[in-house]
C-alpha cells in the first residue's frame, strides 16, 4: 500500500495576524478553516474529517468541531507531535481518504503566544508528569538551550560555524522582505546574526524563530473531490513520519528524525532529493534547518554548513530555495508550531502562487518537513512530497 | 555569584528508590538484567527490551561533556549539559562551580551533589 496519489491539497489559508489581542484562539481556528475551505471552493458542510493538535483549546477535535460547526465529521485525529503535527496530519488525512473513511479533511492551527506574553524560548519548559521530568526539566531545559546543545555538538563534530548557521537566517530574511505579512521584513547579514546577543551559546537571538500569534488551515481531499474543484491539483506523492529520542541514554544530537521520515517519503514518491525544486524546512532555529537538510539528503551529513552558505537557500540565487515566505525565522510561527505554515508555502510554490520575487520557476515538485518537540531530547519528524499535476 | 536554584524534583512511586539513593550519596544507573546493558533515565522497565528485571550500577561519578549550553539570557545564567558517564550512558545535568565560558565538549567532569529547593540531593557535575 502506498499513499502516492491518494490525496490532494485543495485549500490553504494563512491567517494574516501576527499579534491578535482582539481575537480568541478558537476564532483564529475558525477564520482559518473558513479561509482554507473558501480557497478550495468547499464549505463547512463538505468536511467529513477534522485534524488538530495541542494548540486546539478544550478537548481538541470535540471542542473545535462543535465551535467551528462541522456537522458531517466522521473521522478525527488529534495526534500531537508539536510543531510537526500538521505535516503528519496531511499524511494521516491521506491514509483516511485511502481507507475510504473521509473525502474532505480539514486541518487547523491557531495560537496567541505573542498576545499572551510567553517568553517561550528561554522560559523553563514544563511537561508535568512526563517520565523524563525529574531527570531533565529540573536542570532548566528550555526551547533554546536544547537546540543550542545540538548546534554545539554539530560544530564540534563537523566544524560547522556560527557564520554558516547565520546564512540560514540571511536567506529567510531575503524572502521575508517580499511578504507583507511577515513579522520581520528587514534583510539581515551574516554579521547582523553573529553580532546579535548570545541567548544560549552558540545560538544568537537571530538564530531563533519569531514568536507570533496566528494560525492557518489546510484542506486535503480525495482525488474524486479534486476533480470537481478549480484550484491547481497539488497531489501527495509521498509521506513519512518518525519519532526520535534519547534512545535509552545513547544520545546523538547531530541528527534528527528526518533521517527516517525523509527516506520514507522519497521512497514512496519515487523521487530523490536532487529532484526537489523547493523545500519548506522547519526553522525553529537555524540549526534545525541545517541538521534536517542533511538528514533529508540534500547534502552529506556534516556538510550542511557549506551547503547553506553563500545564499544557496535563497530563491533565484541558490540550488535549494527554502521557506520563501520568510519561514519561522522571519515570517510567522503561530502557536510556536511551524509545521502548518511549512505546508502552506510549499503548496503556494507548487501552485505558482508564491510572491513573484521568490516564486521558483516550473516548481512542480516540492517538499515540506516539520520537526516538533525538542531536537535536544525527543521530537517528531514528518515529511511530505507534493507534485503539481 | 548567585546560582540557579534547582527546583524540587518530582518523585513518584517508580522513581522513589532512585531518589533515596541520591540522598544516600549514590548515583545509580539502571541496568537491564536481561541483556546486561545500562540505560537512562531511571524506570522500572527497560526501554531496551521491555524487561522488568532491572538492577542498579553505582556510577563512579566520572564523565565527559557530550554537549552543553549556557543560557546567558537567564538571571542567574546556568549551564545545561549532556554528560557521557564513564559507564557509557549519557545523562542530562548542570555544570556547576566553574566559569561557564570555559566549559567545553570533551571536558572531564566529576559528580557533585547539590540541594534542590526542597533539600533533595541532585547530581550535578563540575570540571575535574
Amino acid at each position: 500500500m502506498s499513499l502516492k496519489g491518494s490525496a490532494y491539497i485543495a485549500g490553504i489559508f494563512e491567517h494574516p495576524v501576527r499579534k491578535a489581542p482582539h481575537l480568541s484562539t478558537p476564532q483564529i481556528h475558525m477564520e482559518s478553516a473558513i479561509g482554507a475551505l473558501a480557497d478550495a471552493g468547499l464549505t463547512l458542510q463538505d468536511v467529513d474529517a477534522y485534524y488538530c493538535a495541542g494548540d486546539a483549546p478544550g478537548l481538541g477535535p470535540l471542542s473545535m468541531i462543535e465551535y467551528i460547526g462541522l456537522p458531517n465529521v466522521r473521522h478525527m485525529d488529534s495526534t500531537d507531535v508539536g510543531g510537526s503535527s500538521y505535516v503528519l496530519h496531511v499524511e494521516h488525512a491521506a491514509a483516511a481518504i485511502q481507507a475510504g473513511k473521509a473525502k474532505v479533511c480539514l486541518i487547523t492551527l491557531a495560537g496567541r503566544p505573542n498576545s499572551e506574553g510567553q517568553a517561550t524560548g528561554t522560559a523553563a519548559r514544563a511537561f508535568t508528569g512526563a517520565p523524563d521530568e525529574g531527570f531533565e526539566q529540573i536542570f532548566g531545559t528550555t526551547v533554546v538551550n536544547m537546540y543550542a546543545m545540538c548546534a554545539q555538538r554539530h560544530m564540534y563534530e563537523y566544524g560547522t560555524t556560527s557564520e554558516q548557521l547565520a546564512w540560514i537566517k540571511v536567506a529567510a530574511s531575503h524572502h521575508a522582505q517580499h511578504n507583507e505579512h511577515a513579522l520581520l521584513r528587514k534583510v539581515v547579514t551574516v554579521e547582523d546574526v553573529v553580532n546579535s546577543p548570545m541567548i544560549a551559546d552558540p545560538l544568537h537571538r537571530l538564530d531563533c524563530c519569531v514568536i507570533t500569534d496566528g494560525g492557518g488551515a489546510i484542506v486535503v481531499v480525495a482525488p474524486e473531490v479534486m476533480k470537481s474543484l478549480s484550484r491547481p491539483k497539488i497531489k501527495l506523492l509521498g509521506a513519512g513520519e518518525s519519532p526520535k529520542n534519547i534512545l535509552g541514554g545513547n544520545v546523538d544530537l547531530t541528527y534528527t528524525g528526518a533521517r527516517w521520515s525523509g527516506p520514507q517519503a522519497f521512497e514512496e514518491a519515487g523521487v530523490k532529493p536532487s529532484d526537489i525544486k523547493y523545500a519548506s524546512i522547519y526553522d525553529s532555529f537555524t540549526i534545525t534547518v541545517l541538521e534536517q537538510i542533511e538528514d533529508l539528503g540534500f547534502c552529506e551529513k556534516g556538510k550542511g554548513g557549506a551547503f547553506v552558505s553563500d545564499g544557496n537557500l535563497i530563491s533565484g540565487v541558490g540550488k535549494l530555495p527554502f521557506n520563501t515566505d520568510g519561514g519561522g525565522l522571519c515570517n510567522n510561527h503561530p502557536a510556536n508550531r511551524g509545521g502548518l505554515t511549512k505546508v502552506l508555502e510549499a503548496v503556494r510554490q507548487a501552485r505558482g502562487e508564491a510572491h513573484p520575487a521568490v516564486q521558483v520557476p516550473n516548481c512542480d515538485l516540492v517538499l515540506a518537513h516539520g520537526t516538533g518537540g525538542s531536537l535536544g531530547t525527543r521530537h517528531g519528524s514528518a515529511t511530505i512530497i507534493l507534485e503539481r499535476e | 555569584m548567585t546560582v540557579r536554584q534547582i527546583p524540587a524534583p518530582p518523585i513518584n512511586p517508580e522513581t522513589q528508590e532512585w531518589w533515596e539513593a541520591c540522598t544516600a550519596g549514590k548515583f545509580l544507573i539502571p541496568k537491564d538484567n536481561s541483556n546486561g546493558k545500562l540505560f537512562w533515565y531511571p524506570r522500572k522497565n527497560s526501554p531496551l527490551t521491555g524487561s522488568s528485571d532491572i538492577g542498579w550500577v553505582e556510577a563512579s561519578g566520572k564523565g565527559t561533556i557530550y554537549s552543553h549550553s549556557t543560557l546567558w539570557r537567564a538571571d542567574p545564567n546556568y549551564c545545561i549539559a549532556y554528560i557521557t558517564l564513564d559507564e557509557g550512558v549519557t545523562v542530562m545535568s548542570n555544570i556547576v562551580d566553574c566559569k561557564f565560558e570555559d566549559v567545553h565538549i570533551g571536558q572531564k567532569v566529576n559528580l557533585v551533589w547539590k540541594d534542590a529547593a526542597d533539600g533533595q540531593k541532585v547530581a550535578c557535575f563540575t570540571p575535574a
